[in-house]
């Protein structure tokens, strides 16, 4: 397993926003993790991240314990992320925003740039070449130069999907990625996704629209007020009886 | 009024180099005086030399400026610009009633050894550092976060540390620009690093621009030679001065957002788009 999630619990205040939620993630897989709104997805992902720490249990990576870490060293272990809120760097370019993803995977050492070394320039060469391949995986290779606040909602998901592959992730968490995106456009982000997962990247992704869950995962984890409701395969998942009921209310919440 | 011009751009890139991870500090007057009582001193009661002063007015106020950031810098926004208000005003204080600043009156005697050159020697070497360090990992760090800092923090980021490093070289390169005004003046007072120093410091970036090194050095250039120029010209000094800077931050607000460096990537699109990618 590449990543265990065991028995995590986080509360604000008096607020139970998860419980003693586990599972695993096997590597190379696609995992979804879907529940309700205010179920406590973003949360998982943001304790996942290092964006906040949990107030029990443990979250494994690779066997290394990963839930006392700050996020920039989350992110040096190989683990890169999305937000839902979009949260990209506005007044730079797209290639520019992909360029700071860059951060733990260049040099970009000061003294031989103070010193103008020839080498500084072979560098930058090589790695504005790797970001702009990075833009080409997403379709956005056409606004390299545009400011990133000026693309549409779509392409800045893509965008963001793009910096975070500028890490070199081995794992991968995405939060929401096809939200607010055309059919079409879901469609490439899910080619995308798969052609991730075949190089053998490991992808955690949240998402509510199904279809797209249901057609790339392998595994999906259901949460419901902070507690995992199952664990299992997208057909074990869709007949699940409670989980039908988180969904769709059961018949004594109906009368 | 050039020797001005140049300390003041000095001291106007220091503060651009804290501006650039999004930190607004009104600290940079108060490590200049640092800088400045840290060289006088060390002339005037130890008979140091002049390098000697230099550096050791540049390493104190980078010290103090390690010490008060790492505390600091957990504050964000208005705050950290109160902090750094107050600590501004903490040094004032103790320039006023300490002896060894020689008080209110001010530090006497330093010797006048700074040369127009130096100055602007100094400060080529300070732009071009900057422009190097804008374009090195920790430029790119510095405005990741200023742009998002949880998402920089998860590309990998180290937020404090960056943001240590960046006011402490911001505090430095104040302190060395103190240490020189030390060395032009003869004498230095408490007020010459008061509020209104740091004030103006900031106004120098809005009106120059944050984003190229060459913007607070143009804002430091135009914003010190207005009075003079308006003297030439027959405008008295006192209130219409005042006016008049008011008049010129509004306008470059309004008209100019990214400040006067903005005039010129403005009219050449083609070449701007083409050092786009160096503008970070």
């Amino acid at each position: 397993m590449i990543l265990s999630v065991d028995n995590i619990s986080r509360s604000f205040g008096g607020v139970q926003a998860l419980l003693d939620v586990s599972f695993d993630v096997a590597p190379g897989t696609i995992h979804g993790l879907i529940g309700p709104n205010g179920a406590g997805k973003t949360t998982l992902i943001n304790i996942l991240s290092g964006v906040l720490p949990p107030t029990g249990g443990q979250v494994l990576y690779q066997g290394q314990a990963l839930h006392r870490l700050p996020a920039h060293q989350v992110a040096a272990l190989g683990v890169a992320r999305t937000f839902q809120n979009i949260r990209l760097f506005p007044t730079m370019t797209c290639l520019e925003n992909v360029q700071a993803g860059q951060h733990l995977t260049a040099q970009r050492s000061l003294m031989p740039r103070l010193l103008r070394l020839p080498s500084v320039g072979r560098e930058d060469r090589e790695l504005e070449e790797r970001a702009r391949d990075n833009l080409v995986r997403v379709g956005l290779e056409d606004k390299a130069s545009q400011p990133a606040r000026g693309l549409s909602y779509g392409e800045r998901r893509r965008l963001e999907i793009a910096r975070a592959l500028a890490l070199n992730p081995r794992l991968l968490l995405l939060d929401e990625p096809v939200a607010g995106m055309r059919r079409g456009e879901a469609a490439e982000v899910a080619d995308l996704v798969r052609s991730l997962a075949q190089g053998g990247m490991t992808i955690l992704l949240i998402e509510h629209n199904m279809a797209f869950v249901m057609e790339i995962c392998s595994c999906i984890t259901v949460l419901n007020f902070g507690r995992v409701i199952t664990t299992g395969s997208p057909d074990t998942v869709r007949r699940h009886r409670d989980v039908i009921e988180a969904y769709l209310g059961s018949e004594r919440a109906d009368a | 009024m050039i020797n001005f011009i140049g300390i003041n751009a000095l001291l106007a890139l220091s503060l651009n180099v804290t501006l650039a991870a999004g930190m607004l500090s009104l600290g940079n007057a108060a490590f200049a005086g640092i800088g400045g009582y840290t060289a006088g001193v060390l002339t005037v009661h130890l008979k140091a030399p002049f390098i000697l002063s230099l550096c050791g007015g540049t390493l104190m106020a980078g010290l103090v400026g390690l010490l008060l950031g790492m505390p600091v810098l957990r504050l964000k926004g208005v705050f950290l610009a109160m902090a750094t208000l107050a600590f501004g005003e903490v040094v004032r204080i103790a320039a006023v009633n300490l002896d060894i600043t020689g008080g209110a009156e001010g530090l006497t005697g330093i010797p006048n050894i700074t040369q127009t050159w130096m100055i602007f020697l100094a400060l080529a070497l300070a732009a071009y550092f900057l422009a190097a360090l804008r374009r090195s990992r920790i430029g790119w760090g510095l405005v990741s976060i200023r742009e998002d800092e949880t998402a920089a923090a998860c590309l990998g980021v180290d937020i404090t540390y960056y943001k240590v490093v960046a006011f402490t070289i911001g505090a430095m390169m104040a302190g060395f620009a103190g240490a020189m005004y030390a060395h032009l003046n003869y004498l230095i007072t408490p007020r010459d690093f008061g509020f209104f120093i740091a004030v103006d410091l900031l106004v120098y970036n809005i009106v120059g621009g944050t984003r190229v090194w060459c913007g607070p050095i143009l804002g430091a250039a135009l914003l010190t030679a207005l009075p003079e120029i308006l003297r030439g010209i027959g405008v008295a000094a006192g209130p219409i001065r005042l006016a008049v800077n008011g008049v010129v931050l509004l306008l470059v607000i309004l008209f100019l957002p990214n400040g006067l460096a903005s005039f010129f990537t403005r009219w050449r699109p083609a070449a701007a788009k083409a050092v786009s990618s160096e503008r970070i």
